[in-house]
């Protein structure tokens, strides 16, 4: 099932939301360093579907949604 | 002329959704079913894994289980099935603005002005069929033809996730061999009656004289003629034009039998309420109800009465209704299921001609209290605010028909004339 988490993020002036940080249940946080590509997409892992951000975390890729009004990752 | 129309339908709708949402359904068989403790135990829709066992939709689940003991039933989750269609809708709209809904998980798409030819309709079906997957999760099976019956043939024919063509050229080797069963608007009576002309696949229909078939089936024969022959002229509606409400209604198969005429008045009232809730949503006020009244044994029947004012207030709909009730019942039996609806409707901002008599001030202050009623629902939820009436009997009482209540697909030929329906070639 899918895991939702919490993110900090940023809001420009043009309503563009800018994924910051992902911040974990145990209170690790996951700082994001760039986004390449943010398209609608399912995740069949999780059960669920919204924009995917792809998101550079530390040496590798991650993808997290966003679920309107909620975020979650791929389990 | 010729047009370029896709039907897309998904697979197993109510299924799909439900194992897509939760990744531990998919092993195993899965059927959508309503609450057999609410007697309304029946297969809505069943994966591919159940299709398999043989389960069916519409049979009760104690059926369906005696063919696949290990069936999982879940409950219909009517707030996903209208995201995930609306969500369909979304990706449709665009590529045309004629995108006609048939149901939450049909849709015809008329992408004549978006494609230059068979073969590029053909490739923008894949195109969408695909985003459909990567984007939703769950799939899309998709007809490409020259007119919407043939289309939905079309989509009919390869499960799941596939794209079939219907074309000019090739629709005689493709949906002629078909049964005719399989053509829109041929149902269980016609098919029987198809049969005993020897009239069996729809190529057979396609070649019977459209004289023959106007003789023994009027109108419909002529219809069904052009059908078959792949002749459907009819329009695949812009989204904007959908057709506006005729009537509006609400059933209800009651958890436990109903045996007197507080029981029923309770459940008219709860049904006359929904009614009159969606009737103000639609900003219309209704000159005509309806009862339909089943017992235990399943003999039903309809009455119905003129309505003293256009009204959307619910007590005047329930009192009409239970007065028809009281006049055409004699309770030979229990009562099993009721349905209450409205017709004849006109718009909230007709003037309405005013009575002599009767003080019209009473009336606009009950109308104007169940505004506020449904004010209160739409910000604090439905269960917030409600008739003590319904407190009587916390089984009936406490459900929800507005929230809960069941989507049906629209008629194919509500706008119709017969020259819009019949084409040439």
């Amino acid at each position: 099932m899918k895991v939702y988490v919490a993110v900090e993020l940023t809001v420009d002036e043009a309503g563009v939301m800018h994924p910051q940080r992902i911040l974990w249940e145990d209170g690790r946080k996951f700082e994001i360093t760039s986004i390449s590509d943010v398209r609608r997409a399912a995740s069949l892992k999780a059960g669920g579907s919204g924009i995917r951000y792809t998101c550079r975390v530390g040496k590798k890729d991650a993808y997290l949604y966003y679920e309107d009004p909620k975020w979650f990752v791929d389990p | 002329m010729g047009r370029r129309i896709l039907h897309a339908d998904f697979n197993s709708f109510y299924a799909s959704v439900a194992c897509f949402l939760d990744p531990a359904l998919r092993p195993h068989p899965v059927a959508v079913a309503g609450n057999p403790e609410a007697r309304h135990g029946i297969i809505l829709a069943k994966n591919e894994l159940a299709k398999k066992f043989g389960v069916k939709t519409g049979e009760a689940i104690w059926e369906a289980k005696q063919k696949c003991p290990l069936l999982v039933t879940v409950k219909p989750d009517f707030e996903s099935y209208q995201k995930f269609s609306a969500l369909g809708r979304a990706v449709y709209s665009e590529y045309s603005d004629r995108v006609e809904a048939f149901g939450l998980d049909e849709n015809w798409i008329d992408v004549t002005a978006s494609t230059s030819d068979m073969a590029d309709a053909h490739r923008l079906a894949q195109v969408i069929r695909n985003r459909i997957h990567e984007e939703l999760g769950i799939t899309v099976s998709i007809g490409v033809a020259d007119n919407k019956v043939f289309a939905k043939l079309g989509s009919d024919i390869k499960k799941p996730d596939a794209v079939t063509l219907v074309s000019p050229d090739n629709y005689q080797s493709v949906a002629w061999p078909l049964p005719a069963r399989e053509l829109l608007y041929v149902g269980r009576a016609t098919e029987a009656k198809l049969m005993k002309y020897g009239i069996v696949t729809i190529g057979d229909l396609a070649n019977t004289p459209e004289a023959f078939l106007r003789a023994q089936f009027g109108k419909c024969g002529t219809m069904l003629s052009a059908f078959a022959n792949g002749l459907d002229a009819s329009p695949v509606q812009h989204t904007v034009d959908q057709i506006p409400v005729k009537s509006v209604g609400n059933g209800l198969t009651t958890p436990r039998d109903l045996v007197n005429d507080e029981d029923v008045y309770l459940t008219i009232s709860m049904l006359a309420e929904s009614v009159a809730m969606r009737l103000r949503e639609h900003g219309v006020r209704a000159k005509t109800a309806h009862l339909s009244v089943r017992d235990s044994g399943l003999f039903s029947f309809i009455r119905q009465t003129k309505l003293d004012h256009p009204t959307n207030i619910t007590i005047e709909i329930s009192r009409a209704c239970m007065q028809l009730f009281r006049a055409n019942y004699t309770w030979q039996a229990p009562i099993r299921s009721l349905t209450v609806s409205c017709s004849d409707l006109i718009g909230v901002d007709n003037p309405m001609q005013l009575s002599l008599f009767d003080d019209e001030a009473p009336r606009r202050k009950a109308e104007a209290a169940e505004v506020a009623v449904d004010d209160i629902r739409r910000r604090f939820g439905y269960r917030a605010i409600g008739r003590a009436l319904f407190l009587k009997d916390r089984e009936i009482g406490l459900m929800a028909p507005k929230v809960d209540h069941t989507v049906h697909p629209v008629g194919y030929l509500q706008n119709a004339t017969m020259d819009s329906v019949v084409g040439r070639r």
